[in-house]
């Protein structure tokens, strides 16, 4: 049986990643996602899991690394400046194809920034953050009950693809209390036969490594990354849609700023315009194929975050030169208000009427 | 109908608490629901405020920017948030606290002595839950007082002994209000 409780975003991340069968959880507090760690702190000793407040991001990072080799469910969790921290450790675990979520709750920058919520680290989420040529899988809820669905699809494509997965939230979706509903069953881990967590029945011992000192070994390895989020794009590309059929304006956003637009559409449509919303809930995998089939039938687009402008480069990636791709954004922790975005859908609609 | 409300006041005089009441109450009564706390670096005994959403439909930001109601338990909250309301919005102030009147004629506003309502029935930090009650009658009862007393129940769960004064808490705040 499931209740519905009233959390917030970031307690359900660590309930969600318990139901999910998370027993290891390495951290270092700030804000905005400490109430992920202080629900862990809480929850984790009553479960015999481990929680374990690191003395740096950077060492959390990496005893998610060990903790991750030896084949556990484990989870870290930053804002902005802490996930930069773990960039490396992030590289060394997709180096290693180690399955690990590690979970951002995003905050103003650059540098310390501020602590209220951005977007603007779309680009080190997707594009890599840290060296070398590696993909994080990442996810972006955009409601309470999202940030724990999506914690527990985080673990099992971890598991599934062996990679790190990444969970972009935001300080709003952190901090903002909705009702959810939790799946009281505990979910088993698959079995993990490469994990270096004793000889056992085996008679090699695994290793755990993302050092290859000859070049031809390492671009093999190397193409067989490459092959695996070849995979991952085929089959992880995830969406939401509304109204998207008949728009002649498709705005895209994501995360919190997603629920904004939304709200700003269901204006510009008591008017009669025709607008849709078009959600990324995986930012990479990114739904390029079904964006270029929706730029084939509407007249433009609207992208909107919580940044300078991030993932509007993957909008234009994807679509092209076909329709002029519109930008809004909002920086440093401030937020939109839906009357915001309603009057850029105007102010491009008007623009529309014109050259009609 | 969708109320989005402000409650502001010092840090504790139960602002919080009195948010994730009404959200919660919301909840139970079926409604979308959010409540999100203004988390930014406040100086001690300075404001403390959240923003509470209840609506028929899916709840955009949760950040309330044009409220229809605001709940000021103190004077910097309300010179702070009178200018957030919006248009036919309801205005709910500490008069204990607050000794001025909004300049505003288009918004309905409510003087409510909460601290002495409170200290009244025995505890002057029931004057959140007096404020509450005062809220919710002036919104014409968007959620049942009931609904509250359950969410009161769980959230105060080790604590049995606050639910009856706290419920005359909300019934005086209420009264005050319908008179």
């Amino acid at each position: 049986m499931s209740e519905t409780r009233l959390m917030k975003g970031n307690e359900a991340i660590g309930e969600a990643a318990i139901i999910a069968g998370c027993r290891y959880y390495f951290g270092y507090p700030i804000t905005p996602q400490t109430e992920l760690m202080e629900y862990m702190a809480k929850r984790m000793p009553q479960i015999k899991g481990v929680f374990l407040q690191a003395e740096s991001e950077i060492a959390a990072i990496n005893m998610v690394y060990g903790a991750a080799g030896a084949g556990a469910r484990v989870m870290t969790s930053s804002s902005s400046p802490g996930i930069s921290l773990k960039a490396e450790g992030i590289s060394y675990c997709a180096g290693a194809e180690l399955p690990c979520v590690i979970v951002n709750i995003m905050r103003g920058g650059p540098g310390l920034g501020s602590i209220q919520p951005a977007q603007a680290d779309y680009f080190q989420a997707t594009k890599g953050g840290g060296h070398g040529d590696y993909r994080n899988i990442v996810l972006a809820p955009n409601s309470v009950q999202e940030m724990a669905d999506l914690t527990i699809l985080s673990f099992d494509l971890a598991d599934k693809y062996r990679n790190p997965v990444m969970l972009l939230g935001d300080g709003a979706l952190g901090q903002m209390m909705e009702p959810v509903n939790l799946e009281e069953k505990s979910l088993v881990p698959q079995k993990k036969p490469w994990a270096a967590n004793g000889l056992g029945e085996r008679t090699k011992p695994n290793v755990i490594n993302s050092l290859y000192l000859k070049p031809e070994q390492l671009e093999a390895h190397n193409i067989h990354l490459q092959n695996k989020y070849q995979n991952i794009l085929k089959q992880e590309c995830r969406w939401e849609e509304l109204s998207v059929e008949d728009a002649e304006l498709i705005v895209v956003a994501y995360g919190i700023t997603s629920r904004i637009a939304r709200s700003a559409i269901e204006m510009a449509k008591r008017d009669g315009l025709k607008v849709g919303l078009f959600r990324p809930i995986s930012l990479w995998p990114f739904p390029s194929e079904r964006l270029l089939t929706l730029a084939k039938q509407t007249r433009a687009f609207l992208v909107t975050e919580l940044s300078a402008g991030q993932m509007i480069e993957d909008v234009r990636l994807a679509t092209g030169q076909m329709k002029p791709v519109h930008f809004y954004g909002r920086m440093g922790g401030m937020m939109p208000s839906s009357r915001e975005i309603y009057n850029q859908i105007n102010l491009i609609m008007r623009e529309k009427e014109a050259v009609k | 109908m969708t109320h989005e409300m402000i409650l502001a006041g010092f840090g504790g005089q139960g602002v919080m608490v009195m948010g994730q009441l009404l959200t919660y109450a919301g909840m139970l009564e079926g409604a979308h629901v959010s409540w999100i706390p203004s988390y930014g670096p406040e100086m001690r005994g300075g404001t403390a405020n959240c923003s509470v959403i209840i609506s028929q439909e899916p709840i955009g930001s949760p950040i309330v920017t044009e409220a229809t109601a605001v709940v000021a338990m103190n004077l910097p909250s309300f010179e702070k948030f009178e200018s957030s309301l919006s248009s036919g919005g309801i205005l709910v102030l500490n008069s204990s606290l607050i000794d001025r009147q909004s300049k505003r004629d288009d918004i309905r506003t409510y003087n409510v002595p909460a601290n002495e309502i409170a200290n009244s029935l025995g505890d002057a930090r029931m004057a959140n839950m007096v404020a509450l009650g005062a809220l919710n009658a002036a919104l014409g009862y968007i959620v049942g007082t009931s609904q509250i007393m359950e969410a009161f129940k769980k959230i105060f769960a080790k604590k049995p002994g606050i639910v009856a004064p706290n419920e005359l808490a909300i019934l005086a705040g209420a009264k005050h209000v319908i008179g």
